[in-house]
């Protein structure tokens, strides 16, 4: 039993679900010991920070400042590395989405300990932390053990599903440790993609547009099928975001996003090893593609050779069809 | 400007991995090695700045055992100056055993950027580089997708994030690690490869820092089933929908 501080990310003045993810997973970790969050925002998040008692955090410290409306990672991670000192903590649980892989290592050269990265198992083993972390783009798993104390994990969106313990926490206000107004690096501008659209680390369903669509238009197609799941958000190749159809935000693959969702399209998709280091481990994938001989049908749990611009409509209608008599 | 690069040697991915005896590593025989994704990225970060500036020196550091000679001979062929091995017998899996030693060798060397690869695209871990700015004080960008130094004193990055983007500024001498995006790497030229042979690769002893992560265990994960083509055209649209409902259960 031991006490754990969870990093609640927040993005725009609201709690994202990753936050409650790393509380999920500190809880997890803690056994019977208490866990508390930090959450950094302008003022103003204090009102949101009670809901992280639902899965389980205690106590919510909240760091409130103008400088915090934006990602501050010097005065975020000062304060974080203080408060697992202040606080006694066996170990600081972070997400492993954006801001928090770049927050972990700072936290943990500033403890002066070594730590695990985007773990998607971790339990305590006596008196270390054993995790699971793919390595090698996802083709081997690690178990890895860490002894340090206090230990840094990141965990990654996704492999830690909230869970409500029906618990309520009280807010605390907390000093950030650095002067966040004076940090070097200053984040100058937040610029929000499609906020309608669902983000590919958190959708069940993704499906993912190849250069097979022939040009950025042809993304309509996969879109709409997205759009007919209702829970589904669009991927894209790195051939297909080199072209500039798409964003890199949005590259599934070896140099891009690692996704696991419960069903995975890949519409037009070759397949390439690259890509298919991105997303092999979804749930059920479903290949699309006019080309039969095309690799990505060596992984794909239900394949359909056939024109995407043909396939693609009739699927969308089903969909909606399917979900409309649900 | 003077510019430091990180560099180090992967194993090719493009393979189907065998778990060596001892249990908590892959079977090294037969791999093909070179430099990792991203750090090609970060070295043709570097030469593109400098061949802006004009002049400048670059320099590529590579921690390992004897053989990341010829990946830092690959990086000099790319046009990088000079290179610096810190030899170990094996690399740790520890990045802040490895961050100590590369800040050792980085710390006095009046170097104004230091850049490193987002991640290592073995051990995924994407510690490294915050930690070597942490040890050596230094502002710290990390996974930059774009980044723009046309100035000695400062820059400005731009940042991928789940579903949105950053920009960020920050000051010189700085550490930033590098996405793709930022630069495709160049294939070294025959030339390149000529004058590679008579740049400097320094070997030094490196001076690790004590691992408190260990691999304990390395497996493969389980198979997936072999692939199903399951018909041809528009008509088998039902049939997909059926399975995505009755088997797969995701409809
Ligand atoms: C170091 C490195 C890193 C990389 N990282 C990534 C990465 O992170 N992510 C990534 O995706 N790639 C990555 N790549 C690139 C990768 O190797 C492939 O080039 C890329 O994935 C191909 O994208 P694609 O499948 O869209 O295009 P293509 O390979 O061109 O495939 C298009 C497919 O569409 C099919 N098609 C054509 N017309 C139709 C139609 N009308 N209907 C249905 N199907 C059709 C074709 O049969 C074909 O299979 C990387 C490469 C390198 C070297
Ligand atoms: N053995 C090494 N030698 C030199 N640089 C390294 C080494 N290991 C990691 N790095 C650098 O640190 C970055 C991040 O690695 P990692 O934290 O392992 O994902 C890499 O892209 C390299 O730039």
């Amino acid at each position: 039993m031991a006490n754990f501080l969870a990093v609640a990310e927040a993005r725009n003045g609201e709690l994202r679900k990753v936050a409650h993810e790393a509380v999920t997973a500190a809880k997890a970790l803690a056994g019977g010991g208490d866990v508390h969050a930090i959450v950094f925002g302008a003022p103003g998040i204090a009102a949101k920070a009670a809901a992280l008692g639902e899965c389980g955090a205690s106590k919510v410290f909240v760091v409130e400042h103008d400088a915090f409306a934006m990602h501050n990672p010097e005065a975020a991670s000062a304060t974080i590395a203080a408060q697992v000192k202040a606080g006694g903590y066996r170990g600081v649980i972070l997400s492993a989405s954006a801001h928090g892989k770049d927050l972990a290592p700072r936290v943990a050269a500033k403890l002066g300990v070594g730590m695990a990265a985007d773990v998607t198992a971790a339990r305590m083993d006596g008196d270390a932390i054993v995790a699971s972390h793919p390595v090698n783009t996802g083709k081997v798993v690690s178990t890895i053990t860490l002894s340090a104390n206090p230990a840094v994990v990141s965990v990654r969106p996704g492999a830690f599903t909230p869970a409500p313990t029906g618990g309520s926490a009280t807010v605390e206000a907390l000093a950030s440790a650095a002067d966040p107004a004076a940090s070097r690096v200053k984040t100058t501008g937040l610029t929000q993609g499609n906020t309608a659209k669902l983000d590919l680390g958190e959708a069940p369903i993704i499906v993912t547009g190849g250069r097979g669509l022939k040009a950025a238009e042809n993304f309509k197609l996969v879109e709409d099928l997205a759009d007919a799941f209702g829970n589904a958000a669009v991927g894209a190749t790195r051939a297909v975001t080199d072209d500039g159809w798409r964003p890199h935000s949005d590259q599934i693959g070896q140099t891009g996003r690692l996704v696991s969702p419960d069903l995975y399209i890949a519409v037009g998709v070759s397949g390439a090893i690259q890509h298919l280091a991105g997303m092999r481990t979804s749930k059920t994938i479903v290949a699309i593609n006019k080309d039969k001989e095309a690799p990505i049908f060596k992984v794909a749990d239900y394949g359909i050779v056939g024109d995407a611009f043909e396939v693609v409509p009739k699927l969308t209608e089903a969909v909606k069809a399917a979900r409309a008599n649900r | 400007m003077k510019i430091a690069v990180c560099i180090k040697r992967v194993p090719d991915m493009d393979v189907k991995f065998k778990i060596a005896a001892s249990g908590t590593a892959v079977d090294e025989t037969g791999l093909k090695f070179d430099m990792s994704d991203f750090d090609g990225y970060a070295a043709e970060a570097a030469l593109q700045i400098n061949e802006k500036l004009g002049g400048g020196e670059i320099t590529a550091i590579c921690l390992g055992p004897d053989t990341v000679g010829e990946t830092l001979r690959k990086a000099l062929s790319m046009g990088i100056d000079k290179a610096v091995q810190l030899k170990c017998d094996a690399v740790p899996f520890d990045g802040y055993a490895i961050a100590q030693a590369l800040a050792a060798e980085l710390k006095g060397g009046n170097y104004d950027l230091i850049l490193f690869g987002r991640m290592s695209i073995d051990s995924s871990n994407q510690s490294v580089g915050p930690m070597v700015a942490e040890l050596l004080g230094l502002p710290c960008v990390t996974a930059a997708s774009r980044l723009d130094v046309s100035a000695k004193t400062s820059g400005t990055a731009q940042r991928e994030l789940e579903g949105a983007s950053e920009t960020v500024s920050f000051p010189l001498p700085a550490v930033v690690s590098i996405d793709e995006g930022v630069a495709r790497p160049r294939y070294p030229s025959l030339k390149g490869i000529m004058a590679a042979k008579k740049k400097p690769l320094e070997v030094k002893p490196a001076q690790l820092g004590a691992a408190t992560v260990t691999v304990t265990r390395m497996e493969l994960p389980p198979e997936r089933n072999a692939g199903r083509i399951i018909g041809e055209g528009p008509d088998t649209v039902p049939e997909l929908v059926r399975l995505l409902q009755t088997e797969a259960k995701v409809l």
